[in-house]
């Protein structure tokens, strides 16, 4: 009885505010409106560039509205490196005279131009773009993260030898125990140990990014993990993993058929095979984050397309359900890579394969 | 597609950043993590195998316990029986003893009482025999006094005679 009378006491205080937010969103909406159609009337609502500009890279970071955290510039050209902040660039359009170039913001991208600031293809081929995007510095960030959270942790460990888990520590316990005992021990087996470190690392990484992602304002609101060179970069470590430590019995079967005569179609199979592991890891995380982004961006959009705030309630809902699936996209897709790369790496290094099958 | 295109920055600095926090967090992380987890499972596991072991021991001595307790007990009630016996035993023999002493006593009393009894009655008799005849003569000599009683006497012995 009484916690019903609390649960019916707390859904009503829930309920008063709300109807203050929703009349005070009716306001403000009338007003926001009218600003909008003031001051540009002819600008139209362009919901791809903003979601791909969301889904992609940029030279500098977003904080609030127009504001921008500008972020250094790292140029590698074939007469030496060139640093500058992207704030030199900003606007896009905006020409910085380098000292090897000159080079303006097109598309997000840094272009390199002659004197009269039209884009120089054959000097753009030239510089190659090692600049601190809006990526790494959200990547900086979260390596930061890691290593102070897990530093501390272990220091935590090495303090309280044999003693229960405490505070983050028994946070982050159950997580560690998971990825050595449900992933890495039955794919891998005995020899888990030696890969530990990788799968944990590839797992707190792919994870914190993808939760850090799906904060929607400024030290998130990043697509990281839903980007193809980091995904690209993940792949590339884990094939190197598992055709580096492939042992005997990994390469026979690749290369040693077993009816013989299958040797035609069975061995450039194979190697495709090789490839295909790690290139399906790639897509997978890549297109799994990314499109949740669109999709929740889509539904954010729906509103502006619209104009009206009466589609917001509908969007908020989705929105909502997208951020809960999210979620869960966000630890399964941690979980599915980690778990694949160890299955992989467990198909390269088990013993006696043949005799078994 | 720009989408799908990896761009030589991120590609290097995903890599540098990625072997970074590797080797750090390998090497400073989950090495001493794992083995802190690992060791403290093997500590928990071997305390419970312990505790087993304890259990299994603190069962054995409470069943040598019991046995011994059983022993002690059996014994104590053989003692004890054993007691009672040569109590019992000591108890009728000296009954017995006592009975005897006491026949032999109560006897020989009754041989003292009967030797002194016939002692006296020997002494009575004999003064008995004096002192009748004592008295006899007496009379004799008061009856002899008197001629006549003499004659009475001869002549009512002989009238006896006569009877007889």
């Amino acid at each position: 009885m009484i916690n019903r009378a609390i649960l019916n006491l707390k859904f009503f205080k829930l309920s008063i505010i709300s109807a203050f937010f929703l009349i005070a969103g009716l306001f403000s909406s009338q007003a926001f409106g009218q600003e909008k159609t003031e001051s540009g009337a002819e600008k139209k609502f362009e919901p791809k560039e903003i979601i791909l500009e969301h889904i992609g890279d940029s030279h500098s970071w977003p904080v609030v509205g127009k504001t921008f955290l500008p972020l250094p510039v790292i140029l590698y050209t074939d007469k030496g490196i060139e640093t500058f902040s992207s704030a030199k660039v900003e606007p896009e359009g905006t020409v910085y005279n380098g000292g090897h170039y000159s080079y303006k913001l097109d598309g997000g991208k840094i272009k390199a131009v002659n004197v009269s600031g039209t884009i120089d293809e054959a000097a753009t081929k030239k510089v190659m773009d090692f600049s601190i995007t809006r990526n790494v510095a959200s990547m900086f960030m979260a390596v930061t993260i890691l290593l102070i959270v897990f530093l501390r942790v272990s220091a935590a460990y090495r303090k309280r030898t044999g003693k229960a888990p405490k505070g983050m520590q028994s946070f982050l316990e159950p997580l560690i125990l998971f990825v050595r005992d449900d992933i890495a021990m039955p794919n891998i087996g005995l020899k888990h140990a030696r890969f530990m470190p990788l799968l944990l690392t590839i797992f707190f990484f792919i994870l914190l990014n993808n939760l850090l992602g799906m904060i929607p304002f400024f030290p998130g609101g990043y697509n990281l993990t839903g980007n193809i060179a980091v995904t690209a970069v993940l792949a590339v470590i884990i094939f190197f993993v598992v055709n580096l430590n492939g042992n005997k019995y990994y390469w026979k079967h690749i290369f040693v058929p077993n009816p013989w005569w299958l040797f035609f179609i069975m061995i450039p199979v194979e190697i495709v095979g090789i490839f295909t592991k790690p290139i399906a890891l790639m897509i997978r995380l890549f297109a799994n984050i990314t499109a949740g982004h669109i999709l929740i961006l889509s539904l954010i959009s729906l509103i502006f397309i619209f104009k009206t705030l009466w589609v917001s309630p509908v969007s908020i809902i989705f929105v909502v359900f997208m951020d809960a699936i999210e979620l869960l996209v966000a630890f399964l897709q941690a979980y599915i890579f980690t778990l694949l790369s160890a299955l992989f790496i467990g198909m390269a290094i088990e013993e006696h394969h043949h005799e078994v099958l | 597609m720009d989408l799908v295109t990896p761009q030589i920055g991120l590609v290097f600095w995903t890599t540098l950043c990625f072997a970074i926090l590797l080797f750090i967090l390998g090497k400073y992380a989950w090495k001493p993590i794992l083995a802190a987890v690992a060791e403290r499972e093997n500590s928990i596991e071997s305390a419970l195998s312990k505790a087993e072991a304890v259990k299994e021991e603190m069962a054995r001595l409470t069943s040598e316990n019991e046995a011994l307790l059983k022993q002690a007990r059996a014994e104590r009630d053989a003692i004890l029986s054993e007691a009672t016996k040569v109590k019992n035993q000591i108890i009728s023999e000296a009954k017995d003893a006592a009975h005897k002493e006491g026949a032999r006593q109560i006897e020989q009393a009754r041989l003292e009482i009967n030797n002194q009894k016939a002692i006296a009655m020997a002494d009575v008799k004999n003064q008995v025999a004096a002192l009748s005849l004592e008295i006899a003569e007496k009379v004799l000599r008061k009856q002899f006094e008197d001629s006549k009683k003499q004659d009475e006497l001869v002549r009512d012995l002989l009238k006896d005679v006569k009877l007889s």
